[in-house]
């Protein structure tokens, strides 16, 4: 036995300890104060969220292990959870002035999204299989509750609702893949399922099927995608720009985290699911975007998509397709917030409007905001020399490299199916009449969307710092 | 006869498929999914505390008590939902649930 009364080594939990007691310490404010806190609590939670990210880019370097392995801090865990911390404070800005103008301030909301980042984080970390699915349940209970958040609306409570229930099913799903895994390896650890894997017959591939569900649902990669519209679609549009990018990131953490360091064993059975999934879901993401006119859902289906796309580097499962993912995922947070940042601002006096027709001839009520949702739409479509061409070339090279030729070309050819929704809203906003303008954007997205524009412009001059950390941060997982 | 590791699988294994089907072939009633839903995690404890029984190891009981506090509380989420839901449709039934297409 273990001395048992040691504390675990707590430095590598710094951010989530700052996070957790800060959750709770805004959550009493809140109790005490009520309503007239809302301003506080949301500044305090991005400010928060701010010093748990600079924590993580000052802990110690190297790779830190704590709760006897089960909790590790590596050049991956630490890219990853600077781009879901700055998902999660983007997402609590971009709420601020929607909040106020729909008179939906509610002081829960950004502690709640506090806590699911830490879940998050603790996710991004995990190590073996409880600590993944507590991570993974701290970060899905607070996001069914703030889908549900406008809680007299009937479309966010039914979206609530429905992420609800298809939620608690894949982590069901996922703990019998777990429990089944734990069976026949007879250990939770990643590193100790890597060592039995080999020897550990049929009965470790049905768990890591199951297990391969509760990863696709939270990514919602095809097959389980279908809560994605919906969602997106019902959630209030905050909430839906928070879904978009931060829990994301957490999903392909936890899932080639899991995939690469726990079965490197099996490579060839979750290789053909990885490459299957990848190309269901952009094929899907290219063809069923095309004909939606609401702009959420539209975003629904291109997230789709490029989870499709990330995930060709999973597939690849060598050093170069984890940085393949890594880097599409920080340029797909930049996309995706910034889009995002747009939707918030398609406002009139009369409300809030979420048609792609309403953006006719944005070009010339609005020039700038134009220009840089035409930028970010062409970085999505893949178009060079944006930051995203470069996240797609990434991830192809890595599949070529690995000999996955067909897998590359579908990926080549969706990206250009799907190039023509968003090449379609273009058109809507460079060529089609005026319609009436929006009311004037407000400061805090005027920010999002100008950093992320500016960087999928920018990315091109100077790429070489992100990828070369990308790089780093993939080879700690090998 | 004696009773082994695959007899308790199995029951898991049945468990789990009613759970699975309770949410899928279920059309009345959204109580009737959260109760699936708790089968289904119920099967997982079978599981685990049984290959941990013979395994010889504790690490599958932690795991089910932690599964178990776990479900507490997204039972507890799911019913609230629910109840915020009820308020505005006036009704629990899963046809009802249908104002965005899926």
């Amino acid at each position: 036995m273990k001395a048992a009364l040691t504390l675990p080594a707590l430095v590598p939990l710094l951010p989530e300890m700052v996070l957790g007691v800060g959750a709770m310490v805004l959550l009493l404010v809140g109790v005490y104060r009520g309503e007239r806190a809302v301003r506080l609590i949301d500044g305090a939670s991005i400010a928060l969220l701010v010093v748990a990210g600079v924590i993580v880019l000052l802990l110690p370097e190297g790779k830190l292990v704590s709760f006897d392995g089960s909790f590790v801090v590596d050049g991956f865990a630490r890219f990853l959870k600077t781009l879901a911390i700055l998902g999660s404070a983007a997402a609590i800005a971009m709420s601020i002035d929607y909040a106020a103008r729909e008179r939906q301030q509610r002081f829960e909301y950004s502690v709640l999204i506090v806590l699911s980042t830490l879940g998050m984080l603790m996710l991004i970390s995990a190590a073996d299989l409880i600590a993944l699915y507590l991570g993974l349940e701290l970060m899905s209970l607070p996001l069914y509750v703030v889908a549900a958040s406008h809680r007299s609306v009937l479309r966010s409570t039914e979206a609530g609702l429905k992420y609800f229930v298809l939620g608690a099913l894949s982590s069901g799903m996922l703990l019998y893949g777990a429990s089944l895994t734990y069976g026949f390896t007879g250990t939770v650890t990643f590193s100790g399922i890597a060592r039995s894997a080999a020897q550990a017959g049929p009965g470790l591939i049905f768990g890591l099927v199951f297990l391969f569900v509760g990863f696709c649902f939270k990514v919602s990669a095809v097959p389980f995608h279908m809560w994605t519209p919906d969602v997106y679609e019902g959630a209030p549009t905050p909430v839906t720009a928070f879904f978009a990018a931060a829990p994301k990131v957490a999903g392909i953490a936890m899932f080639v985290r899991a995939t690469v360091v726990a079965f490197p064993a099996i490579t060839a059975q979750w290789q053909e699911i990885v490459v299957f999934v990848s190309i269901a879901s952009m094929l899907l993401g290219a063809f069923a975007a095309i004909g939606q006119r609401n702009f959420k859902r539209l975003m629904a289906y291109s997230s789709i998509g490029h989870m499709g796309f990330a995930l060709i580097g999973l597939a690849a499962g060598t050093p170069q397709g984890v940085q393949g993912v890594l880097l599409y995922m920080a340029i797909y947070l930049t996309m995706t917030l910034g889009v995002f940042a747009v939707i918030l601002a398609m406002r009139r006096s009369t409300g809030m409007v979420e048609s792609i027709d309403e953006l006719a001839g944005l070009a010339r009520t609005n020039p700038t905001m134009a220009f840089f949702l035409a930028t970010l739409l062409f970085s999505m479509a893949g178009v060079p020399p944006l930051a995203g061409f470069f996240a797609k070339i990434y991830v192809f090279l890595a599949a070529i490299q690995a000999g996955l030729y067909a897998l590359a070309v579908i990926g080549v050819l969706a990206s250009v199916v799907g190039a023509y929704y968003y090449l379609a809203i273009i058109k809507i906003m460079y060529f089609d009449e005026p319609a009436e303008g929006f009311v004037p954007m407000p400061g805090e997205l005027k920010v999002v969307l100008g950093v992320c524009g500016l960087f999928n412009i920018l990315f091109f001059f100077y790429p070489g710092p992100l990828v070369g950390v990308a790089s780093a941060a993939a080879r700690s997982l090998f | 006869m004696t009773i082994g590791l695959g007899h308790y699988l199995s029951v898991a294994a049945i468990l789990f498929t009613l759970g699975i089907l309770g949410i899928f072939l279920n059309r009345k009633n959204v109580i009737i999914i959260l109760m699936s839903i708790e089968l289904i995690l119920l099967a997982v404890n079978i599981n685990l505390v049984a290959f941990s029984a013979f395994l010889g190891d504790i690490v599958g009981q932690v795991y089910a008590l932690i599964v178990l506090t776990v479900a507490a509380a997204e039972a507890a989420i799911g019913l609230a939902i629910l109840v915020a839901y009820f308020r505005n449709r006036g009704s629990i039934a899963v046809d009802d649930v249908n104002l965005m297409k899926g």
